[in-house]
């Protein structure tokens, strides 16, 4: 007989399948936010703003789904989700160039060297929240 | 001080609300306090990955994650590299799946001490679910930990387990674009492993155009040909093994 170990981490409700790596971002919204509204004594949560990269493999609209989910029966619950975007960037150290990326851009634009250096677009960040 | 809202007015003057239009939207933007927190969203995990390289680091663990679709040929490779090394390496195995116990009961076959982590619904593994899974090995009797992975080529590349490398398993039946239409887990893996080659002359596969699609998602990518079937290029896989592995019980790998 083998050793089984079952896993239902993070604050998601059984019922709620974590069907995407998105969920687990979002309870991490959640969790960063509730510890820092508790910090500073507050009674709810108004907004959230994050930062989430275009280079960073999370899909912004994947969390605001899971948003509402995520913050039911928390200080957060009925908070508004601000995400900001943030494009990416690559350097080329072929060329010198500083060009916009996507994640399906893998040759500098400029000269067609590969192995673009990223320099903005990875993050994944909660930035700040506003309390009651 | 604002009196309608109780805002610390920004310029220290009184607000003269009766002597200037004062909007709505202003009054509703000063209704809370803004807290910075400029916190990583993968802190948490980062943190318990950084805990579980020390611990291997310390125990002079080569700790490989193992990554790709369902399929590939993940937990085949592991049977026969496990006993076809058996004598050389002591070998311990993490098995990530949503349900069952199936893997861990063919790894757990050859001889080699597994544990099975069952995620439910989640897609990938963590590194505190692998910080757990390891506690029930006695880490001073391992060489090398496997650890494999929900089969999935999206979620598991964000997550850092605390390994040496992710080894990413890309089959010929697949495609060869692959790479592609999964980036980031193709640029986050440091070896790809192309399987079942013993298929190739039965399938349209271009090895050529997936050697080249792989360097240009990573073009510091190492890449690897084999089959678990005939055998062949699994020499190469072990060496690549075993120099790593001593690498990591002298102290002295890279990266």
């Amino acid at each position: 007989m083998v050793n089984i170990v079952i896993f239902f981490s993070g604050p998601v409700k059984k019922a709620q399948k974590r069907i995407m790596h998105e969920l687990g971002i979002t309870s991490s919204i959640v969790e960063i936010a509730e510890r820092h509204a508790r910090d500073q004594g507050a009674k709810e949560v108004v907004s959230v703003t994050v930062a989430i990269g275009e280079l960073s493999g999370v899909v912004p609209e994947a969390v605001e789904f899971c948003f509402e989910a995520c913050t039911r029966g928390t200080t957060l619950e009925g908070a508004r989700l601000i995400v900001e975007r943030i494009a990416g960037r690559g350097l080329c150290h072929g060329c010198g160039a500083e060009i916009p990326l996507d994640i399906h851009t893998f040759a500098c634009t400029q000269c067609g060297a590969l192995g673009l250096q990223r320099v903005q677009g990875e993050e994944l960040r909660i930035i700040e929240m506003e309390v009651d | 001080m604002c009196v309608d809202c109780g805002c610390p007015s920004p310029d220290g003057k009184e607000h003269h609300h009766h002597h200037h239009h004062h909007s709505h939207e202003h009054a509703h933007r000063h209704e809370g306090r803004t807290v910075r927190i400029e916190e990583d969203l993968l802190a948490k995990n980062d943190r318990f990955a950084a805990g579980n390289r020390m611990l291997f680091r310390e125990k002079g663990i080569f700790v490989l994650n193992l990554v790709s679709s369902p399929g590939s040929g993940k937990t085949t490779l592991l049977e026969r590299t496990l006993a076809d090394l058996k004598e050389k390496v002591r070998f311990a195995v993490l098995e990530g799946d949503q349900q069952t116990s199936n893997d861990a009961e063919r790894i757990a076959a050859t001889g080699a001490p597994v544990r099975q982590i069952n995620t439910g619904a989640g897609c990938h593994l963590d590194a505190h679910m692998v910080g757990h899974g390891v506690e029930a090995f006695d880490l001073d009797a391992v060489d090398i930990l496997m650890i494999e992975n929900v089969g999935n080529l999206v979620c598991p590349a964000s997550f850092d387990l605390g390994e040496d490398h992710k080894v990413a398993l890309l089959s010929v039946t697949e495609g060869e674009d692959k790479p592609l239409k999964y980036p980031h887990m193709f640029r986050a893996a440091d070896l790809m492993i192309i399987n079942k080659t013993d298929l190739l002359p039965y399938l349209r596969f271009d090895m050529e155009k997936c050697r080249e699609f792989a360097r240009q998602v990573h073009p510091g990518i190492e890449i690897l040909e084999l089959s678990c079937q005939s055998g062949e290029g699994m020499e190469r896989w072990y060496e690549w093994l075993l120099s790593g592995a001593r690498d990591a019980g002298r102290g002295t790998r890279h990266g």
